[in-house]
């Protein structure tokens, strides 16, 4: 799968609706994450993000980062410093968080190719990045 | 009869009461307010960390505005 496939499964993303099917990713390895531009660690867990999306994307990871701002200016100014190459939902009534149940901020979820939630991670930590990985590995090894 | 159905109204009320304090709280995505520069109870770190100092100094005690150290006036 090339990178842009991942993408391509979004329309145009807007502000104001959360609409996330992640049936459409159903195949790949998604790493779900929600995020704030007020949120210290998430703006560490950015260029980790990216790396992985270039390492792994042809292997069929997708990166989905769920925004959950109540100002769009925040995030516009979040997203200009780091230009993400991914997935970008936007979330400002918390609805998909709710959904979620997040306890920490930032929160990501590694989904198997069957759609599962194998692994959470409540907050970035870089020193634990590299484990990180090892679990995209571990799942992507999987058919 | 009547002192039953009080009871039983008494204890619904009660029951009703106890969730009240169940769905307090700010969720983890809402706390976007409380990290903003101007609802910090320290506006100025630096400032606050001068007078500190010389708090310490002079009074020989330290802590207490929420940072480590227990007042002990040791460091």
């Amino acid at each position: 799968m090339p990178a842009l496939a991942c993408l391509a499964l979004f329309a145009a993303p807007s502000f104001a609706a959360a609409p996330l099917n992640l049936d459409a990713y159903r195949g790949h390895v998604v790493y779900l994450d929600f995020w704030a531009s007020w949120c210290g660690p998430c703006k560490q867990s950015f260029p980790w993000m990216q790396s992985m999306a270039d390492a792994y994307a042809h292997r069929g990871l997708c990166i989905v980062a769920v925004d959950l701002d109540r100002d769009k200016s925040d995030a516009d100014r979040f997203l200009s410093q780091f230009h993400p190459g991914f997935d970008i939902v936007f979330d400002p009534h918390g609805s998909l968080a709710e959904r979620y149940r997040l306890r920490g901020m930032p929160t990501s979820m590694l989904i198997d190719r069957r759609g599962k939630v194998r692994f959470t991670h409540i907050g970035f930590r870089p020193t634990d990045a590299q484990a990180y990985e090892d679990q995209v590995k571990e799942l992507l090894a999987e058919k | 009869m009547r002192n039953k159905l009080r009871a039983i109204l008494l204890l619904a009320a009660g029951a009703a009461l106890m969730g009240g304090c169940s769905s307090l709280g700010v969720k983890p995505w809402q706390r976007d307010v409380l990290a903003r520069q101007d609802m910090q109870l320290n506006s100025e770190p630096l400032d606050q960390a001068i007078d500190d100092h010389m708090y310490f100094s002079k009074e020989a005690s330290s802590g207490g505005r929420g940072f480590a150290g227990g007042g002990c006036g040791c460091n």
